[in-house]
């Protein structure tokens, strides 16, 4: 029937690295995938007590005595850097600190950070940046203990990129590979606040609603809730790019089970449920900075969710869904209606958000 | 504090519930797999989004016909904006028109070769480009009734002399007869679209109710009016009564909205002509008047589409099976190329380009918006 030549895009995409590849979906991991994973194989592989890029989860652990030393690293690249609820210098210290707390590693010992600054970039926004990562960093207990500064040709970057790599011991390390059929789902605050924030700001949607990001250091939040009985938890995320859509589903892929989880339970502000209806973008693929999903053992799952409530930055969490045996990797989301599959997020939804 | 807030009126479980138990109740009474048509990709949308075909009775089968204005708009049509785009004429148009292929390439294919696109949400915004810029501007104006509506009241308007429309815009009454008669559809009841019947009124579909001997209801798009519409539409079917009920009066009257259809009718009249992938439809184009010539681009410009080179349709191409699944025919699971070849970034047919199509809706979906075509997946989860 139609007579036309195939869209070249996939040969594109398959020459060059396009912003879809950096947005924390399918696509992202694809690349990671094919490109890093295999040339930064060791030969002879990783001895036991080591785990590494290959387990590609947030980030690297090593066996030290009876405890891990894990490791993450993150670069930041916020567009606007200032938005409601925070800045890139919030967002790159938390950042850091929620990727080593979803390992189970909630002690911080240190921080690094590394700046690339365009040339012209406001001293003044660079100092207001900088206070920000030094008091999330208090409020995290993670001190900052050494850095990196360079300076780029106007253009040659966007403002201000921030690297952040962190290390932290664990005597319980929680991977994302641990979901068990049984399990139940928690997530431990309101989705979408951040990305819906980002949006609005960036977009200069006019509306007269408070989106506001949840940016924040979670690694109180979660020792809190490992404290008590640390195996009662199974595995952990923090949901930033690709949304809840893209925890679940990576938790789903590398546990090998499937996930329901029910519609009706997922809490959301209603300034983020009204924008998401208006514009058309499910809150369960918006970016959260300060949020974390957990699965739990479904006997303890009441107990943890007090636990969360109790806390500050837990007191909206809810119990979400329940992992299952059947059709692992498939997330179903159940509307209330009827059921439906939930898709991976493929590429950005909205590119540099966190 | 519940910080989702109220729940929306049309989005009350308990109800769908009650629904979903009567339209049991009443297929169970149809001892055969009844098929039944909406023609809206907002209804896909909708359907897809609540997972609601996950809750119909397993021999009631939901299908979607032709209800993509942008994957109905035919080749020649895309071939004549091309031109009129590499003539140098600027061309402004909604987004999902950009991809479309037309015989020898899409417009985004005419903007790479140096004509100028814009892409604009609406008629206005055409308009607006046209006074601003000077220059000869013409609209592409693709949409069914509830569109057009929009473009006849911007030309009755006084648009700038310099602005013109290149209508592919639809009317769907006369494709839903061809679709009903089409030997393998086998549809024993359409699902009008409440919007369009906002415009039209829902006695439009009564001659065709008669004439085919089907049942039609007029739905909303909340997931309860969909609900509730096919409730009404089962026992229609179930009673033999091929009558028209609307089941969105809170929008649709008898006679719909008299001033915009005085409005649409002064400045366009119905003409044959092909629906791509599906048939030429007797009626199923909405051209301008002759009176309106003067903002018809098709006579004030020479479009030489004919000059275009004609490209060979590429294998992928071929084996698209586009047209046999806006008649309803076919699903998108059924074709080789859907998830594969073809996804939201490299479209090989219509259907996957335009958000309102049936492919790239069941690929937002992960693929499968039936879940009872997964058994485990209906029950998985629920406390036993």
């Amino acid at each position: 029937m139609s007579q036309h030549q195939p869209f070249t895009s996939a040969t594109v995409s398959e020459e060059r690295v396009l912003l879809k590849h950096g947005a924390g979906g399918r696509a992202m991991r694809r690349l990671i995938d094919e490109v890093f994973v295999g040339a930064f194989r060791t030969d002879p592989p990783m001895p036991a007590g080591v785990l590494g890029l290959a387990a590609l989860d947030d980030g690297a652990a090593v066996r030290i005595g009876d405890q891990w030393l894990v490791l993450t690293t993150d670069s930041h690249v916020v567009q606007p850097p200032f938005f409601p609820g925070g800045d890139i210098g919030r967002l790159a210290v938390a950042g850091t600190v929620n990727d080593l707390a979803m390992m189970g590693a909630t002690y911080v010992l240190g921080l690094t950070c590394s700046m690339i600054i365009e040339d012209g970039f406001p001293r003044r926004d660079l100092e207001r940046i900088v206070k920000s990562m030094a008091d999330t960093a208090t409020e995290a207990a993670a001190p900052i203990l050494t850095g990196d500064t360079k300076v780029m040709g106007r253009g040659e970057i966007d403002g201000i990129v921030i690297n952040t790599s962190g290390v932290a011991l664990t005597r319980r390390l929680c991977p994302a590979s641990g979901l068990r059929p049984g399990n139940r789902l928690i997530v431990t605050g309101t989705i979408g606040d951040h990305g819906m924030a980002v949006m609005a700001t960036r977009h200069g949607l006019g509306l007269d609603l408070e989106l506001v990001s949840d940016v924040a250091p979670i690694n109180g939040l979660i020792r809190a809730v490992m404290r008590p009985n640390p195996s009662a938890i199974t595995a952990m995320k923090d949901p930033t790019r690709g949304g809840v859509a893209s925890s679940l589903h990576e938790l789903a892929t590398r546990s090998g089970v499937g996930i329901v989880i029910e519609e009706a339970a997922l809490p959301i502000r209603r300034e983020v449920k009204g924008v998401s209806e208006l514009i058309g973008i499910d809150p369960l693929l918006v970016a959260n900075e300060g949020k974390a999903v957990i699965g739990v053992d479904a006997g303890c799952a009441g107990e943890l969710l007090a636990l969360l409530r109790a806390q500050p930055l837990g007191r909206n969490a809810a119990i979400i869904g329940t992992v299952t045996a059947e059709r692992p990797g498939t997330v179903i989301v159940d509307t209330g209606f009827g059921r439906r599959l939930l898709a991976e997020p493929e590429g950005e939804l909205l590119p540099r958000i966190c | 504090m519940n910080p989702s807030g109220p729940r929306l009126e049309f989005r009350d479980p308990v109800r769908a519930h009650g629904l979903v138990a009567a339209l049991q109740q009443t297929m169970d009474g149809i001892d055969r797999t009844v098929t039944v048509m909406h023609v809206c990709g907002s209804h896909e949308q909708a359907i897809a989004r609540f997972g609601l075909r996950a809750s119909l009775p397993a021999n009631l089968n939901l299908v979607m016909g032709p209800g993509c204005p942008v994957c109905i708009t035919d080749m020649p049509e895309i071939d004549e904006a091309c031109a009129l785009a590499l003539q140098g004429v600027r061309i402004a148009t909604y987004g999902d028109m950009m991809r479309v292929p037309g015989t020898a390439g899409s417009l985004a294919d005419a903007q790479a070769a140096g004509g100028t696109v814009d892409v604009v949400y609406s008629v206005a915004q055409a308009v607006e480009i046209a006074r601003a810029s000077g220059e000869e501007v013409v609209f592409f104006a693709t949409g069914f009734e509830t569109t057009a509506v929009a473009t006849a009241a911007v030309l009755l308007a006084n648009p700038p002399r310099n602005f013109s429309v290149l209508s592919a815009h639809k009317y769907i009454p006369p494709a839903m007869e061809i679709v009903a008669g089409m030997p393998a559809t086998r549809v024993e009841g359409f699902v009008a679209a409440g919007h369009a019947a906002t415009i039209t009124g829902y006695g439009i579909f009564e001659p065709f109710a008669a004439r085919h001997r089907v049942p039609v209801v007029v739905a909303g798009f909340e997931p309860l009016d969909i609900l509730a519409a096919l409730v009404r539409l089962a026992e229609l079917v179930r009673d033999r009564q091929p009558v028209v009920v609307n089941m969105f009066p809170r929008c649709v009257t008898r006679d719909g909205n008299r001033n915009a259809l005085a409005q649409l009718w002064r400045v366009f009249e119905v003409v044959g002509g092909r629906w791509r992938g599906i048939a030429d439809i007797p009626d199923g184009n909405l051209r301008l008047r002759p009176e309106w010539a003067h903002l018809d681009a098709r006579r004030r410009f020479t479009i030489a589409s004919s000059a275009l080179p004609t490209r060979t349709p590429s294998a992928l191409a071929q084996q698209c099976i586009c047209g046999t699944i806006m008649a309803g025919i076919a699903a998108p699971t059924d074709c080789p190329l859907f998830g594969h070849q073809c996804l939201p970034d490299t479209p090989v047919g219509a259907c996957m380009v335009s958000s309102e199509g049936t492919c790239r809706i069941w690929h937002q979906y992960a693929g499968l918006p039936d879940l009872r075509q997964c058994p485990t997946c209906s029950t998985a989860g629920r406390p036993s």
